[in-house]
């Protein structure tokens, strides 16, 4: 601070911070105190001892840094802001294992039912949507947060924009994590698959969401690159249409600001549209566009070689967010939804092959001339692997939405099986291979083993190989056996008799759980000696000639 | 070296240089397919059924769909009896859109870890719907469903019970400000077959099961609500009159 030439003072951003946090904590503390229930009341009183948690750090923030904030470039070169990035990823591991261990346990619970121990917080019913939204919302959310605010560094070659927002996001996003987590142990659901926090909750992921948006949006304007690099395009199409699916599917009706109870306003048919509007793009644009832009920046940096067809890409992104919205009424065949509504759910469905797989071929061309780096870099083998999850996993999608085939697969553990050939093949290979990759780079420090990645990697694929087979048996089993009929005409089996069958398969697929938990875990412990090492330099900056060839032709 | 084979287009190019644009163009790419799906079945008058006998929940009933929701059931058991020849012989009549067009929010489902419950009503006794919650392997010995002792054992919550009432009726389930003002008076009624409130609570809510719930020597248990949620569940429309033909859609 001696060395600073201007006076101190604080900015009109840490002012206003800290003021609305100072607000926050007041009214929450009101609320907990007139709050309906207990639960509620915790909550409230979370959200108070953060805000003035949040206001002591901005001022303690603002306390020990010099007058001057970090310059944009150094020497020419852009000065990353890496600290949201490094949280983020780091957070994405734990919240990974979190969500991957919850997982493992409700596997283990509907095979073998005496694990619910009668207990409330730990009954299927509770732990499920906790597992979905770790692992979706907590894991991949993480690791979209981290990667998105790398790459829109690295593509638009600037500084991100902001000096607290970028914190206010990852910090922001990671507390309304932990409040929709607890508050599903707790009881407190809208009971919207994949969209269960409460109206409070959603309020406070809304602000933290634009802000997200605002950040990523003030460093692309500022880009030093004349275009906007693909991996941007899918990033913006994720958060966008994530905000307004979220407002969408969250208009809802609070009993009262003292009760974590609302009412939809949507109800029956409309919801169920609504929902499934909201619940396939959670996966078209959460899971998909998303983590396609870690695809279109992650594997051509590390094959080191340019994405293979750029009319393709254009293709790819306008073709697949314009078809996938459409999407969402394959959930409800058969269902009291009109038929005119399911119709265009499958028919869309059918042609989103299309561009998915055309996505697909793009990711895995780019191996074009360097495929004999898959038998030494296992990195690169998980995200090209991750790729070809992909493709299966969009084949079999539009399969499934055929009204007939639907009919057996719907309600059966097949579509657990597809989810999760998407989500654990796809979803995470992808962001495993991400991190794997850059983490060394915004740590400046060489990954510890190679060997162990290895490691991860085969443990992980006989898990999924586990998982999504035993799933298919199970699925398509109990479709059969719910329709099967006797030689006199009656249904053969009753209810429980099909419940009867899935145990072998139950256990499989917990099996398949475990290895994967497992590998992820050597990722944490390889990870650990990474960060914990004095190695040296591993920064893509020593890719700083390659960075250049990250402009786009002109 | 360029990270794309191929000659930039273009047309694309102003999109590529123009952020805010390139925002527009998602935003419009992605309207179109939610538009055309969801606002016509605000309209389309053959959205939902036109039926006799659906009525909004008492508040009784509410406060054990409440519980429905907060336990997560719809995860393991959908509300939707498919128009199939296996469904409708396991379950009974096909789904109509119109027996769920008061849940906010719907419970329809999309996995079966458990049997439909679309038609539960009716099909069991209270006694075996409390012994089944308590331990479902008391009455199912292959079941997988967890134990919920702990609903019995809770008192319901319902003070309050007429805010919710209120926000429903803001989002249009029709609530009359008598419903509204009755609220806890008649969750009570529904437990007490001797109360004094029992015809006009009957006027309100037609059809309704009203058992005893000894509410004078122990309070209301959420288990209470929850059965008595259960026991209506796609009881609303006699199937008898109901005429196919008319609502074909």
């Amino acid at each position: 601070m001696a060395n600073s030439t201007t006076a101190k003072s604080m900015t009109g951003g840490e002012f206003g911070l800290m003021s609305l946090m100072l607000a926050l904590c007041v009214i929450t503390l009101f609320i907990a105190a007139k709050a309906y229930s207990a639960a509620y009341a915790f909550h409230a009183g979370l959200f108070c001892a953060a805000s003035a948690l949040a206001a002591f750090a901005v001022y303690q923030r603002y306390d020990s840094r010099p007058a001057e904030f970090p310059p944009a470039e150094i020497e020419g070169k852009p000065n990353y802001n890496l600290g949201p990035v490094r949280f983020a990823s780091l957070a994405a591991l734990f919240w990974g294992i979190a969500g991957f261990s919850v997982g493992l346990y409700i596997a283990s619970e509907l095979a073998f039912p005496w694990l619910n121990f009668d207990f409330a917080l730990i009954n299927f019913g509770r732990l499920r949507p906790l597992h979905t939204s770790a692992v979706i919302f907590a894991f991949g959310g993480n690791v979209l947060l981290a990667t998105s605010l790398y790459v829109v560094q690295r593509t638009c070659r600037v500084r991100l924009a902001g000096d607290l927002a970028p914190w206010f996001v990852v910090l922001g996003y990671n507390f309304f994590i932990l409040i929709a987590g607890t508050g599903y142990l707790l009881g407190i659901t809208r009971s919207h698959e994949y969209a269960e926090p409460e109206w409070y909750a959603i309020i406070w992921l809304v602000v933290v969401w634009v802000t997200y948006f605002l950040v990523y949006m003030a460093t692309v304007a500022k880009r030093k690159e004349p275009h906007i690099y693909v991996a941007n395009w899918f990033y913006l199409a994720f958060i966008v249409t994530i905000a307004v699916l979220v407002l969408g599917n969250n208009a809802e009706v609070p009993v009262s600001i003292f009760s974590s109870k609302s009412y939809p306003v949507w109800s029956g048919v409309q919801d169920a549209m609504i929902q499934w509007w909201y619940g396939h793009n959670a996966v078209g644009f959460f899971l998909t566009a998303g983590f396609l832009a870690i695809m279109y920046y992650f594997i051509p940096k590390r094959a080191e070689r340019p994405i293979y067809s750029y009319r393709l890409s254009i293709i790819h992104f306008w073709a697949l967010i314009f078809l996938y919205i459409w999407a969402g009424p394959h959930h409800l065949h058969y269902t009291a939804l009109p038929d005119w509504a399911q119709t265009l759910g499958a028919t869309f469905s059918i042609m989103l092959w299309m561009p998915s797989w055309g996505g697909m071929i793009n990711g895995l061309m780019t191996l074009s001339g360097a495929w004999d780096k898959l038998r030494t870099d296992p990195v690169l083998r998980m995200l090209v692997v991750s790729v070809a999850f992909y493709g299966m996993a969009t084949f079999e999608g539009p399969l499934m939405s055929i009204k007939s085939v639907n009919s057996l697969s719907h309600y059966t553990d097949w579509g657990i099986g597809h989810v999760h050939s998407g989500s654990l093949g796809w979803v995470a290979f992808v962001s495993f291979g991400a991190l794997y990759c850059m983490i060394p780079w915004i740590f400046q420090r060489k990954l510890y083993s190679l060997k162990l990645v290895e490691w991860h990697f085969w443990l992980a694929s006989i898990g999924i190989v586990f998982y999504i087979s035993a799933m298919w048996v199970a699925g398509i089993m109990q479709g059969l056996m719910w329709r099967a009929y006797t030689d006199q005409g009656f249904l053969e089996y009753s209810f429980v008799e099909t419940t009867e069958a899935m145990h072998p398969m139950y256990v499989i697929r917990a099996m398949g759980g475990a290895l994967f938990l497992l590998g992820a875990l050597i990722m944490v412990f390889n990870i650990y000696k990474t960060l914990a090492s004095q190695s040296e330099t591993a920064s893509e900056t020593s890719l700083v000639g390659a960075a250049a060839g990250l402009a786009p032709a002109e | 070296m360029a990270l794309s084979i191929g000659r930039r287009l273009p047309s694309h190019r102003f999109l590529e240089t123009h952020s805010i644009w390139l925002v527009v163009g998602i935003i419009v790419a992605i309207a179109i397919g939610g538009i055309v799906e969801i606002v016509p079945l605000f309209y389309l008058k053959n959205t939902i059924e036109k039926v006799d006998g659906v009525r909004p929940y008492s508040p009784l009933e509410l406060a054990g769909f409440n519980i429905y929701v907060r336990e997560g059931c719809y995860l393991c058991h959908s509300q939707m009896i498919r128009p199939l020849r296996d469904e409708v012989e396991r379950y009974g009549h096909y789904s109509l859109a119109a027996e769920s067009m008061f849940d906010h929010p719907f419970q329809w489902g999309s996995k079966r870890n458990g049997p439909d419950l679309a038609r539960v009503g009716g099909k069991y006794s209270d006694d075996w719907h409390f012994d089944h919650l308590r331990d479902p392997r008391s009455v199912v010995p292959a079941s997988i469903m967890p134990g919920y002792p702990f609903l019995e054992k809770a008192p319901l919550d319902y003070q309050h019970i007429g805010e919710d009432l209120t926000a429903l009726s803001r989002v249009g389930v029709p609530y009359s400000k008598e419903m509204i003002d009755h609220a806890v008076d008649d969750l009570r009624t529904q437990g007490s077959p001797d109360s004094a409130g029992l015809d006009d609570f009957l006027k309100r809510y037609p059809k309704a099961i009203v058992r005893d719930l000894r509410i004078d020597k122990r309070d209301v248990s959420e288990a209470d609500a929850l059965v008595a949620y259960l026991q209506r569940l796609g009881t609303q429309v006699d199937f008898k009159l109901y005429d196919d033909k008319a609502n074909i859609r």
